[in-house]
């Protein structure tokens, strides 16, 4: 059994806003569904199902209602960031298993206009939460460790942000256009050690939405064709405190699962979207997955090899969360959503990649130094 | 080195009180498992390596090495390191650093477990030893 080509990503949307104080979280999720719907050209009564995480105000149970869907298959996985690619793998599982044919996945929210309610407590809460665990200080303690055990310096992680921003000088809605070197990242204060205030993504309100459908239906459609070949998940936490080791993610075991799926292996992806929620998160994502060895994630993102038209694997071609967008604080979304345009070769003219027919999309969602959870992706144009 | 912060005082449940109980009294305690006899932390009933609920309580000796550490330049209650420290009993765990200078911290640093007071049981952190 497998969802290996069982699944079309048939429409996309990701919202135009980065800052929306004067809309309600549940008006963004209408606004990108029905986005997504339109790219598909399809409408709202054709979907049968419905996946959120999070993010979307008070679950399935209003959120249904609010947009008046009629599903008979639903999915509320929570995972943070990666939530949303998950959701991919999961709607694959459904579609192939014929519980639903045409699913809707929707992320949105505001964290740019107040903050964020705070997580639920977990078993840990009494042993851990005085201890101020943030994304900052929580990616920062792998950053250290990772610096210690192989050497990775913060030129290294820098060169991810200036790939970043080499991309989303050309996209009209990122946050961040404006092109920047290693030495202004170097040069930019110091947040929680060693990250500097670019090695971290914006924060944006907005969102993002995909219609995940069958082969048949798919091309039924006009838009070309994309398939998803192969995905894994995974977990990972201090799990007891035993050989504890954050030098490494829970992407050691969503990768491989999703590559074997797939049949394919790294050296085949032409484009990688690839969650960068901090710069460490790229480099340590980029390890996990197998584009390079572990500790070796510093030389192979340096001089420009993540920059489109430059190096060797193109990377968030849209300016990913580091410059263009991070809705909700939550990248798994625009990872998937950029994918999509490179295979589909809707991507902007000056960061499109030729030929694209196969990419990777993967993220972590939590707290990489803490628990997370990770999702892999592999999509392909048929 | 914001030392007058406020901690709130830890919630407790029927698994972990016997942990606050030692606290107050100024003990470090971890949980072994008898049937695999591995140590770990944070406390658990029940093994979270081999599922048996043979597990007993164990003070620890409060030492270990800091395994990592980030430095939060900023926030409302003013600077501070987080990190994990490795016991010398095994387990790795999530803390404060405290009573230093926070700017000097190494990976591999010795350190040793400190409480501080809160309006329910003390909440341990770790100095340098």
């Amino acid at each position: 059994m497998t969802i290996k080509g069982k699944a079309y990503i048939a429409g996309i949307y990701e919202h135009p806003t980065r800052h929306a104080p004067d809309k309600s979280t549940a008006q963004l999720h209408a606004e990108v569904a029905k986005g997504a719907l339109e790219d598909a050209g399809l409408t709202k009564d054709d979907i049968d199902g419905y996946f959120l995480a999070g993010d979307a105000p008070g679950g399935l149970w209003p959120m249904v209602d609010y947009l008046g869907l009629k599903v008979r298959h639903m999915d509320s996985t929570e995972t943070g960031g990666c939530s949303y690619l998950i959701h991919l793998g999961h709607a694959a599982e459904a579609i192939a298993a014929g519980k639903c044919s045409i699913a809707l996945v929707t992320l949105a929210g505001k964290p740019r206009t107040g903050p964020m309610p705070p997580r639920a407590a977990g078993a840990e809460a009494d042993f851990e939460a005085a201890y101020g665990a943030t994304t900052h200080n929580a990616y920062g303690m792998c950053a250290m460790r990772h610096m210690h055990d192989y050497g990775t310096t913060s030129e290294q992680l820098a060169w991810i942000k200036v790939a970043a921003s080499h991309h989303a000088q050309y996209n009209p809605h990122a946050m961040l256009k404006d092109v920047v070197t290693v030495e202004d990242v170097l040069n930019s204060p110091m947040i929680s050690d060693p990250l500097h205030r670019m090695d971290c993504c914006v924060v944006t309100d907005g969102g993002g939405a995909m219609i995940v459908t069958t082969p048949e239906i798919a091309k039924s459609l006009k838009k070309p064709l994309v398939r998803l070949i192969g995905h894994g998940e995974a977990m990972k936490g201090p799990r007891g405190g035993k050989d504890l080791d954050l030098t490494y993610s829970a992407g050691v075991w969503s990768g491989p699962r999703a590559f074997e799926e797939a049949g394919v292996t790294p050296k085949d992806i032409k484009y990688a979207s690839i969650y960068d929620s901090f710069t460490i998160t790229v480099l340590m994502q980029l390890e996990d997955l197998g584009f390079c060895k572990k500790g070796e994630g510093g030389k192979f993102v340096a001089d420009g090899n993540l920059i489109s038209g430059v190096g060797k694997l193109p990377f968030n071609t849209d300016g990913g969360g580091l410059c263009s967008n991070h809705p909700v604080n939550r990248g798994g979304m625009t990872k998937i959503l950029e994918a999509v345009r490179q295979l589909r070769g809707e991507a902007h003219p000056k960061v499109q990649v030729k030929n694209c027919d196969l990419a990777v999309a993967h993220g972590t969602g939590g707290l990489l130094g803490v628990r997370h959870a990770a999702s892999t992706c592999i999509l392909e144009r048929v | 080195m914001a030392e007058a912060k406020k901690y709130n005082a830890p919630v407790t449940n029927p698994e972990t009180a016997p942990f606050w109980e030692a606290a107050k009294a100024g003990k470090f305690m971890i949980k072994r498992c008898t049937a695999c006899g591995e140590p770990h932390y944070f406390p658990r009933s029940i093994c979270p390596f081999c599922f048996s609920d043979k597990t007993v309580w164990e003070e620890a000796s409060g030492e270990g090495t800091i395994y990592t550490y980030s430095l939060m330049r900023k926030s409302p209650t003013g600077p501070y390191a987080i990190g994990y420290v490795t016991l010398k009993e095994g387990p790795s765990l999530q803390t404060n650093f405290v009573d230093c200078d926070l700017e000097k911290l190494k990976i591999g640093q010795k350190v040793k477990v400190v409480f501080k007071p809160t309006d329910g049981a003390p909440l341990p952190f770790f100095t340098p030893a």
